[in-house]
C-alpha cells in the first residue's frame, strides 16, 4: 500500500487490522425548543475487527449515533474514541472512515470508475495506481468491466455494490453503514447480506452497521445494540438478545415475545418460581426479586408444545392450561392463539407435519416449554 | 438577595465560553449573498429609493404632491384605463388560457408540440410581438385585408391605435402566465379523482363542474393575480399599438420624466408600485395561491 | 359525443393559432420582395436580411447588444451563483430578505424599475455608455440566475456531500468535485437567461442607452417612430431564431437535468 497517504485516525493503540471504537456518553440535543434528546448517553465497546450493528425503531437514535462517528453531527456531550484517540474535534474528511449511505449516494456526474477512484483522488494517488486499485476494488464486488458505466446505468443492487467498493478501495480500518440494504427488494438482500459478510471476512475491518431490521442484525453481525430512545437498550450476541433479553423492550422487538404476568413466590438458585394463572412457573433470574412482587415472564411462542405431543428428550417442567381461540395454518408451521386463564393471550407456533395433529378453535390443552427458555424481564 | 442571583450568574458564567469563540463557517452563507445583496442596493434599489423620494421631499418634506392626485383629472383618467385595460386583459387570458392549459394537460402525443407553439411566443421580446401586431392590425394590415376579402367591411377600418389593439397585443403577450400556472395546477390533479367521478355517474360536464374546476383554482389564482399585476405595468406595447389618448400610467411617468417632472413621476411611480404590491400582499393570503405563484415563478 | 370531443379540440387550436400566427407572420414578411409592407408577399428574397447586413446603423446596435448581454451574463452568473449558494443556508429571517430583494426586479413594474436607475445614474454621468447598461441590465437578468441555481441546489441530495467529506475530500474539494458539477445545468439555464433577458431589453435601454449605447431593442424601437419598413421584420425574425434556440437548450439541459435525478432516485428505489 505505498501512496495510500496517512492514516488520520490510526495512531492510536493500534491491534489488528480494524479500528476499536469507544463511545463514552454520547449525547445529541438538536437546538430546536423543548427538543429530546436524540441520542441520551450511548456508551458502547466496538471491538478491533468485530461486525456490530446498531438496530431501532426509527427516531431511536442509531443514525445520529452513525453520524456523530462520521463526523457529520457534533456530539453535545460525551466522547467518540477511534484507536483510543478522541476524533469529536477531527471534521470527517480527516477521519478516514468508509461510508455506504442508505441511498448510496453516488455521484451521478462520475463514472463507477470515478465514483470509486473518487476517495483515492483526494489522497494524492498516482494516477496509473489508482487505476490499478479501482479494478481490485470492483473484482471485491464483483463487478469487474462496470468503470465506464453511470451510477443510473446500473441497478439498485449494482450501485450498492460500487458503494461499497468507493467506501473501501481506500482501505480505511472502519466501514460505517446507514441502512446500506433498505432500498432493495427481500431476495437481492438476502445474497447481498451474506456478501457483507463475506466481506466483512475479507477485509477484516470494523464494521458498524445500522438498521431496523432485526432479521438482517441477527444474520449477520457479531454484537447488536438494541437503541431505543436514545439510549442503548442492550448489547450482545444475537443469540444473547434471543434466548436472553435484557428488558421488555429487546424482547418485544427481536423476534415474537410472550408476556406473561406472574408474582413470585420464591428462588432456587438462580431460577425464580412464580405464579402465572394458577400455575407455578419457573424463570431464569439475574437478580433475586423478593416473594410477592409482580414480574414478567417472557417466552417464545416456537419454544412451547403441546404437552400431549413427543418429546425428544425429558419433558419440560413449565407447564399450563389453555384454550385454542385462533388457529392458522402458515405454510412451513402453524400458528395458535391461545388463551390462559382469565385472559393472558399466548402465541405458540408449531412446526407443520402430516404426523402432528391441528388443534381446533375452541379445543382445551395443555401447553409446556422449558425453563430455560423463560426469562424474567 | 444575593445567594438568589448567584446561581443564575454562575450559569452564565459556564456558558459563555461556549458561545463565544466568533465561527467563521457561519459568516460563510452572509458572505456568499452579500456581493449580490450590496451590488443590487448599490445600482438598483437605492436609485429606485432615492427617485421615489422625490415624490415627498421636493421641495420640502411634503404629501402635497399625493394630495393633487385626488382632483387630478389627468392621473385619474390614466389610472382607470391602466385598471380597465389591466381587468379585461386578465380576463381575456383566463378565457383563452383555461382551455389551451387543458388541451396541455390532457394531450399526449401532441404535448411537446403544443407547449412549443406556448413557449415560442413566451421566449420572443415584447418588442417583436407587438411589432408583429402592428404588422397585422395595420390599414392594410392582414385582418383588414382579411374582413375586406370576407365581405365583412367595405373599407379597411381603425384597429391599430385603438384600445382593442391594446388590449388583444397584451393578451397575446400574457397568455402565457396565465396558461403555465393553470396547466401546473392541473397536473397535479390525481387523474383517479376524475375516473372515480365519472365512475359514481358524474357527466363529463359535472365532472368538470365539481372536481377539475375546484381543485384547479390555487392555479387560476396565481395565473390571475400574476397576469394582472404584469398588466399593470405594461409600457411598451400600448405606447406602440395604443391610442394616443388612452395613455397608460406607465407612458404617463415616461411623459412626465421626458419633461422632467420628476416630483410627479415620483408620485406615480409610487402609487403604481403600491397597487401591484398591495394586490400581490392580498392575493398572497389566499390559501394556496402563495405556493402555486411560487412554483409558477420557476 | 364526437362534437363533444372535437369542439374543444378545435378551440384549443383556434387559440395556439392566434398564439403562434404573429410570428410566423413576422417570419413571412422579412422574406418579402417588395418594399412595403404587404401581406401575403407578393413574391420572396432575402433584400431585408441584405439590407440589415449591409447598414452599420444596424449592425453597430447589434454588437453593442451582444457585448452588453455577455458582459451581463458574466457579471449576473457570478454574483447570482455565488449568492444562491449563501442564500440556501442563511437562516430563515435573512433568506426571505434576502430573496425579497434579488427577486423583486420579477415584479416592480419596468417604468419604476427604469426611470429610478435614469434618475440614479444621469447624477453620476454613466447615462449613454455600455457600462451602464451593463450595470442595469444584471440586476434584471439576476432573478432568473438565482431562482434557476436555487433550484438545482434543492435537487442536490446533502448525502452526496457528506458522502465526498467522508471519502476525505476537504469543504473546498467537495465544492468543486461535487457540488458546482451537480449545479452546472441550472448555472447554464441561468446563464441562457441572463442572456436573453438583457438582449431583449428595451425599457430600461430608452432612458439610459442614450446616443452612446444604442441597443438593437432601442434602435428598433426609434425606427418604428417613422415607418414599418420590413428590415425590422427580418431584424425580428433573427432575434427570434437566436432567442427561441437559446431557451430551446435552456429547457433541454433543464429537461436532461431532471432526467438524470430521477434515474438514479428510481433505480435507488
Amino acid at each position: 500500500m505505498t501512496g495510500m497517504g496517512t492514516n488520520g485516525a490510526g495512531s492510536g493503540p493500534v491491534s489488528g487490522r480494524g479500528a476499536s471504537v469507544t463511545l463514552s456518553n454520547l449525547e445529541k440535543t438538536y437546538d430546536r425548543a423543548n427538543a429530546a434528546k436524540a441520542v441520551d448517553g450511548v456508551s458502547l465497546d466496538i471491538r478491533s475487527g468485530e461486525f456490530l450493528t446498531m438496530l431501532g425503531p426509527s427516531g431511536s437514535g442509531k443514525t445520529t449515533t452513525l453520524m456523530m462517528i462520521a463526523g457529520f453531527e457534533t456530539p453535545t456531550a460525551g466522547d467518540i474514541a477511534i484507536d483510543g484517540k478522541s476524533v469529536v474535534a477531527m471534521p470527517p474528511y480527516r477521519r478516514n472512515i468508509g461510508m455506504v449511505f442508505q441511498n448510496y449516494a453516488l455521484f451521478p456526474h462520475l463514472t463507477v470508475e470515478e465514483n470509486v477512484g473518487f476517495p483515492l483522488k483526494q489522497r494524492g494517488v498516482p494516477k496509473a495506481e489508482r487505476a490499478k486499485l479501482v479494478a481490485e476494488a470492483l473484482e471485491l464486488v464483483h463487478l469487474p468491466g462496470y468503470g465506464a458505466r453511470y451510477p443510473r446505468q446500473l441497478s439498485g443492487g449494482q450501485q450498492q455494490r460500487v458503494a461499497v467498493a468507493r467506501a473501501v478501495v481506500f482501505r480505511p480500518r472502519l466501514l460505517l453503514m446507514d441502512e446500506p440494504l433498505g432500498a432493495l427488494d427481500k431476495q437481492l438482500r438476502e445474497n447481498l447480506q451474506l456478501e457483507m459478510r463475506r466481506l466483512h471476512a475479507d477485509l477484516g475491518i470494523t464494521f458498524i452497521y445500522v438498521t431496523h431490521d432485526q432479521e438482517e442484525a441477527l444474520t449477520m453481525s457479531d454484537r447488536i445494540a438494541v437503541m431505543n430512545d436514545g439510549k442503548v437498550a442492550q448489547v450482545g450476541s444475537p443469540e444473547d438478545l434471543y434466548d436472553r433479553p435484557d428488558n421488555r423492550f429487546v424482547a418485544g422487538f427481536i423476534g415474537e415475545s410472550n408476556f406473561l404476568p406472574a408474582v413470585v413466590r420464591g428462588m432456587e438458585d438462580n431460577i425464580v418460581i412464580a405464579e402465572c394463572e394458577g400455575a407455578l412457573i419457573r424463570a431464569l433470574c439475574p437478580g433475586r426479586p423478593a416473594s410477592g412482587e409482580k414480574v414478567t415472564l417472557t417466552t417464545r411462542p416456537e419454544r412451547l408444545r403441546f404437552a400431549d405431543g413427543v418429546w425428544a428428550g425429558t419433558p419440560p417442567q413449565n407447564r399450563l392450561s389453555v384454550t385454542v381461540t385462533e388457529a392458522v395454518f402458515a405454510g412451513e408451521r402453524c400458528r395458535y392463539m391461545l388463551q390462559a386463564g382469565d385472559g393472558t393471550s399466548i402465541v405458540l407456533k408449531e412446526p407443520s407435519s402430516a404426523t402432528i395433529r391441528r388443534r381446533a378453535v375452541g379445543e382445551r390443552a395443555e401447553i409446556a416449554w422449558s425453563v430455560a427458555d423463560t426469562i424474567l424481564v | 438577595m444575593s445567594e438568589v442571583v448567584q446561581p443564575a450568574s454562575l450559569a452564565l458564567a459556564v456558558s459563555r465560553p461556549k458561545t463565544s469563540p466568533f465561527d467563521w463557517r457561519r459568516a460563510v452563507p452572509l458572505l456568499l449573498a452579500a456581493p449580490l445583496l450590496i451590488y443590487m442596493l448599490v445600482f438598483y434599489a437605492l436609485p429606485v429609493v432615492a427617485m421615489l423620494l422625490r415624490s415627498v421631499n421636493d421641495p420640502t418634506w411634503t404629501l402635497s404632491h399625493y394630495a393633487t392626485l385626488l382632483d387630478d383629472v389627468v392621473f385619474q383618467k390614466t389610472f382607470w384605463i391602466t385598471i380597465n385595460t389591466s381587468v379585461t386583459v386578465t380576463l381575456g387570458c383566463l378565457i383563452l388560457g383555461y382551455p389551451v392549459a387543458m388541451g396541455l394537460v390532457r394531450a399526449k402525443s401532441m404535448a411537446p408540440f403544443i407547449l412549443v407553439v406556448i413557449l415560442l411566443p413566451f421566449w420572443t421580446s415584447v418588442l417583436v410581438r407587438s411589432y408583429a401586431w402592428m404588422v397585422l392590425l395595420g390599414r392594410h394590415g392582414l385582418v383588414n385585408e382579411a374582413l375586406l376579402a370576407l365581405g365583412m367591411i367595405d373599407r379597411p377600418i381603425r384597429i391599430l391605435n385603438t384600445p382593442l389593439a391594446t388590449q388583444i397585443a397584451m393578451i397575446h403577450i400574457l397568455l402565457p402566465y396565465m396558461i403555465l400556472p393553470i396547466a401546473n395546477a392541473l397536473r397535479q390533479i390525481d387523474p383517479s379523482l376524475i375516473r372515480a367521478a365519472s365512475g359514481l355517474g358524474s357527466t363529463p360536464f359535472m365532472t368538470f363542474r365539481q372536481v377539475i374546476l375546484p381543485l384547479s383554482m390555487s392555479g387560476v389564482a396565481a395565473g390571475t393575480l400574476l397576469t394582472f399585476v404584469l398588466a399593470l405595468g405594461f409600457y411598451i406595447t400600448p405606447a406602440m399599438v395604443g391610442g394616443p389618448r388612452d395613455i397608460t400610467l406607465s407612458m404617463l411617468i415616461a411623459q412626465q420624466v421626458d419633461q422632467l417632472n420628476w416630483a410627479y413621476a415620483a408620485t406615480l411611480s409610487a402609487v403604481l408600485l403600491a397597487t401591484a404590491l398591495a394586490i400581490l400582499a392580498v392575493a398572497r393570503k389566499l390559501p394556496g395561491v402563495g405556493n402555486a405563484f411560487r412554483t409558477s415563478m420557476r | 359525443m364526437m362534437l363533444g370531443r372535437i369542439l374543444p379540440a378545435s378551440i384549443v387550436g383556434l387559440i395556439l393559432f392566434f398564439l403562434a400566427f404573429p410570428i410566423v407572420v413576422v417570419a413571412i414578411v422579412s422574406f418579402s420582395s417588395a418594399t412595403y409592407l404587404t401581406f401575403p408577399p407578393p413574391a420572396f428574397g432575402l433584400r431585408w436580411y441584405e439590407a440589415y447586413f449591409s447598414n452599420p446603423d444596424w449592425l453597430k446596435p447589434t454588437w453593442v447588444s451582444l457585448w452588453v448581454a455577455a458582459a451581463v451574463v458574466v457579471l449576473a452568473t457570478f454574483l447570482g451563483t455565488l449568492a444562491a449558494l449563501g442564500i440556501a443556508r442563511l437562516p430563515k429571517g435573512l433568506r426571505i430578505v434576502a430573496a425579497s430583494l434579488i427577486l423583486s426586479p420579477l415584479i416592480v413594474p419596468g417604468i419604476v424599475v427604469a426611470i429610478g436607475i435614469y434618475y440614479a445614474y444621469a447624477r453620476y454621468g454613466l447615462v449613454g455608455t455600455p457600462i451602464a447598461m451593463v450595470l442595469a441590465h444584471t440586476c434584471l437578468a439576476v432573478p432568473f440566475v438565482v431562482t434557476s441555481v436555487t433550484a438545482s441546489l434543492s435537487g442536490i441530495d446533502p448525502r452526496l456531500e457528506q458522502a465526498a467529506l467522508s471519502l476525505g475530500a476537504t469543504p473546498g474539494a467537495t465544492f468543486f468535485q461535487v457540488t458546482l458539477p451537480l449545479i452546472q445545468p441550472g448555472v447554464l439555464v441561468g446563464a441562457l437567461f441572463a442572456f436573453i433577458t438583457s438582449f431583449d431589453e428595451l425599457i430600461v435601454a430608452l432612458f439610459i442607452s442614450g446616443t452612446g449605447a444604442v441597443t438593437l431593442p432601442r434602435r428598433m424601437w426609434d425606427d418604428l417612430r417613422f415607418q414599418i419598413d420590413p428590415t425590422i421584420a427580418a431584424v425580428s425574425t433573427l432575434t427570434i431564431v437566436l432567442t427561441a434556440a437559446l431557451m430551446g437548450a435552456a429547457h433541454l439541459l433543464r429537461k436532461r437535468a431532471e432526467r438524470n435525478r430521477t434515474a438514479i432516485s428510481s433505480a435507488a428505489a
